[in-house]
């Protein structure tokens, strides 16, 4: 147990160093953040003044040593672009991507589930089969198109909701949440939608895979034997059994809500990470561009060591020490 | 049980009527605010970076921080100088000006403004990590009088002194010592100064909110010492990034003017009843530099000679780029073709700069025979294409005219991250560039682009190579010829001979629309900055 563990985070570790790596030496092909930070105007002495105050005249593996050394201690250094650490900005648009990335989330689940669940009970019906088409196109649409769709139709057309922003926003300590004023409720359906496109068409597919399969069990048909409901043989039975691998997926697809954001927080101009890691790109604004990545990564690799470790405790196959190393 | 329904019902009873009475109160006086209170929002696609006036000089960050901040010299709606925390100035000697300064002005905190805060500020501009060095070009001291006097102390005659003064705004001295913020933004030090998000200014209005990224909030400042021409008593400034965002949200009324609207929307919103735009040309001039410093190009097919050191190839060029053309496609009508090296809005300029030789493909094939390249050759356009307005779309356009004459481009667009760095050191053969004068003075672009690169900081951006000593030599007389008359003068001469070198290619002015709703008046700004302060909402 200890020793996979301890395996798991050591394999975890090396996932981090490499996200690091990769990370940090793109940034060797983005540009010049000097030549951004100073006016045209500026001479060759102002400009190597800088790079040298940076430290961006050292040699890669110096820059990336450094970079590591203060990563491990959560300082990234200093914004090129807004001149401030970089720590203090990814803690204040956390919560607006968070709120984002969970409201997609749930809003996946809830109309995802109920829209598997009626696709495989109603198989032949052609409502079903409008839906499995309708999901490929979701499926297929690029996130941006869908956030501008929505804003032609909900905000321009219609002027129900507004075009961009998060609305008014209130202070809980260091977290700002929107979910407090209607303003802010009304801001966050239009990206919610967009976001949660993917994770409904991706759930709806799912549940509908998996009841199907379990319709076909023999404890389905035993319990059909025993003259239950229609309702208590799916809902009771057949949905409870189809959603342990749902929750997982849902789980790990977190992380991915969580990076694809960027596209979303762009076109809605909301104020999260992602919006901060497009704007540093603009401007080769290196601390940002390397926190935020580091950051994406860690979140993955947390998620996936926790699932890991899920797994171990409920699946008592994973507990059997393997003999050797294995017949491949 | 009763008694305690009783009170509860009663004690509520009594909540609803203060409510009630509350809310009245506040309604009325709501009403009564709103009925002059107007709220102008506004947006681009970036933020502010700053709020310190001194470390970004770019034009977004010198939109807002003039709103808040102000200079001893501004300009009025015509651009012309006029007073603003200096009331009038002399020459005392040719290098000292004498400014006596607004009297009775106070800072949004309280403090009064005086000539402290003058000597503080223009010697806070020239700190080192301060980004207006290049406006304090030529100024030595600045030395108290009295209390309302300064003396600005040049060294050597300095015809340029009020248009650089307008760029450097004054902060409080005493404010600035209280949250140790002497220096402008420092990036040597791992933290955000206090002069990042806080301000405080003589201005016409105060900021109220800063959320970067996100907005900026301004109120009126009700103790302003100037005339209000503007009925605005809150403004908001908001970042939307992406073009069909920013303007869906000018569509709905969320927004009421931006700043850049993508040029292929203009069309659409032309048509649109509820909106409109405004359009005047930028002080920024497009153009098309080759390398003829020098012996062997870096990019190019010929060897062991430069083609761009013959004037005829030059030449050949300039007759075989079609500027309207490129102002009608590429530009959709939105720029000014031209053949100077100036915008009609800088001192100096001369209407006789404007004539530019007609497109002849037949003389320009000749030219190029006769310069020994009948074949052509190839060369390598460096461009950059998230600077200026379809920069990477007018480079593409001059590859497809400069191939009538057998001049292959290859076309090497970037984003200006990796572009500026790379003209910068002069790593280029043939690139494209802009140039603002946010003097409004010729000599800005003369001194800069067109006098020969020296050790003194002339030529400090011309990384072609470009030199002519008669041409520099004319530059030398305008640095110290304070007469407008003789400085228009030497002007012409400077860049009559520069245009008979064909020592650049202009190509245009750049024209900026600002599209707004029917309900606001605004001006627009040839630095195309924004000021609140000339803003009305019908």
């Amino acid at each position: 147990m200890l020793a996979f563990i301890i395996r798991r985070l050591l394999q975890s570790v090396l996932v981090m160093l490499t996200v690091g790596f990769i990370a940090f030496s793109l940034f060797n092909f983005v540009g010049d953040p000097v030549s951004l930070m100073l006016p045209p105007e500026a001479t060759q002495a102002d400009r190597d003044d800088v790079r040298k105050s940076l430290g961006l005249d050292q040699p890669f593996y110096v820059q990336f040593g450094t970079f590591l050394g203060n990563a491990v201690q959560g300082n990234f250094g200093i914004s090129l672009r807004l001149g401030r650490p970089v720590s203090q900005l990814l803690a204040e648009r956390l919560p607006a991507t968070l709120e984002l990335a969970m409201t997609a989330a749930v809003f996946g689940l809830l109309v995802g589930i109920p829209m598997g669940v009626y696709t495989a009970l109603k198989r032949d019906k052609w409502t079903s089969k409008v839906l499995l088409t309708g999901s490929l196109v979701g499926v297929s649409l690029p996130n941006f198109l869908i956030g501008i769709f929505l804003i032609l139709i909900f905000a321009v057309w219609l002027g129900w909701l507004p075009s961009f922003g998060r609305g008014e926003t209130t202070a809980i300590g260091f977290w700002t949440t929107g979910f407090l004023t209607t303003e802010g409720l009304k801001a966050i359906i239009l990206p919610a939608i967009t976001l949660g496109f993917y994770p409904i068409t991706l759930i709806m597919r799912l549940v509908r895979a998996e009841m199907l399969e379990v319709l076909r069990t023999d404890y389905i048909k035993f319990a059909r034997a025993r003259g239950l409901t229609n309702n208590a043989v799916h809902f009771g039975h057949a949905l409870k059994n189809t959603l342990v691998p749902v929750i997982t997926i849902t789980g790990l697809q977190l992380g991915a809500i969580i990076a694809f954001a960027i596209i979303t927080e762009t076109v809605f101009q909301w104020p999260g990470m992602g919006l901060l890691f497009i704007q540093a790109v603009q401007f080769a604004d290196i601390p940002v561009m390397a926190a935020y990545l580091c950051l994406i990564g860690f979140i993955f690799v947390v998620v996936n060591l926790v699932v890991d470790l899920l797994y171990f405790a409920v699946d008592p196959r994973l507990r059997v020490e393997r003999s050797g190393s294995g017949g491949h | 049980m009763h008694s305690l329904a009783v009170s509860t019902t009663s004690s509520r009873l009594k909540s609803i009527v203060a409510a009630l009475v509350l809310s009245t109160a506040v309604g009325a006086s709501i009403a009564g605010f709103s009925a002059d209170a107007k709220t102008f929002r506004w947006a681009s696609q970036g933020d502010v970076l700053t709020m310190d006036p001194h470390a970004q000089n770019e034009g977004l960050n010198n939109s807002i921080a003039d709103h808040i901040y102000e200079p001893l010299v501004s300009r009025n709606r015509q651009m012309a100088l006029e007073p603003c925390l200096a009331v009038s100035w002399q020459i005392v000697n040719p290098t000292t000006t004498r400014f006596k300064l607004r009297d009775k002005v106070t800072f949004h905190d309280g403090t009064p403004f005086t000539a402290d805060d003058v000597v503080f500020s223009i010697g806070r501009s020239m700190e080192k990590t301060s980004n207006f060095i290049s406006l304090t070009q030529g100024i030595k001291e600045v030395r108290k009088v009295d209390n309302l006097t300064v003396d600005i102390i040049t060294t050597g005659p300095n015809p340029t002194l009020l248009d650089q003064l307008t760029q450097l705004r004054v902060m409080s001295r005493s404010w600035a010592t209280k949250y140790n913020v002497q220096r402008p933004q420092d990036f040597k030090n791992n933290e955000e100064t206090f002069a990042a998000r806080n301000a405080n200014g003589t201005g016409p209005f105060v900021l109220r909110v800063r959320e970067p990224d996100v907005k900026t909030v301004m109120v009126v400042n009700s103790n302003w010492w100037g005339k209000r021409e503007s009925n605005v008593t809150e403004m908001v400034y908001r970042p939307i990034k992406q073009d069909a965002t920013r303007v869906s949200a000018l569509i709905t009324g969320e927004i009421d003017l931006v700043l850049d609207p993508p040029l292929q929307d203009l069309g659409n919103l032309k048509s649109n009843p509820a909106l409109k735009i405004l359009e005047g040309n930028e002080v920024r001039t497009v153009f098309l530099s080759m390398d003829q410093g020098r012996g062997e190009l870096l990019y190019s097919n010929i060897k062991g000679k430069n083609p761009f050191k013959d004037v005829r190839v030059r030449q050949a060029m300039l007759l075989t780029i079609d500027v309207n053309a490129l102002q009608k496609t590429v530009m959709r009508g939105l720029s000014l073709p031209t053949m100077s090296m100036i915008a009609p809005q800088v001192r100096g300029y001369s209407k006789d700069l404007e004539k530019r030789p007609a497109v002849d493909i037949a003389k320009a094939k000749k030219l190029m025979t006769e310069a020994g390249y009948a074949n052509g050759f190839e060369v390598t356009l460096d461009c950059p294409n998230n600077r200026y307005i379809n920069d990477e779309r007018i480079c593409t356009a001059v590859a497809g005219m400069l191939s009538k004459i057998d001049i292959k481009i290859k076309l090497n667009s970037m984003p200006r991250a990796t572009y500026f760095p790379k003209i910068q050191n002069s790593d280029t053969s043939f690139y494209l560039y802009g140039w603002g004068v946010p003097t409004f003075d010729s000599l800005y672009t003369l001194q800069s682009i067109i006098h020969s690169k020296n050790a003194t900081g002339d030529g400090e951006q011309n990384y072609a190579g470009y030199s002519n000593p008669k041409v520099d030599a004319a530059i030398g007389g305008l640095k110290t010829e304070l007469d407008v008359t003789k400085r228009t003068a030497l002007t012409r001469d400077a860049l009559m001979l520069h245009q008979a070198d064909v020592g650049h290619i202009p190509l245009h002015h750049q024209v900026i629309p600002w599209a707004t709703r029917k309900n606001i008046t605004a001006v627009h700004h040839p630095n195309n900055q924004m000021w609140t302060k000339w803003v009305n909402v019908n």
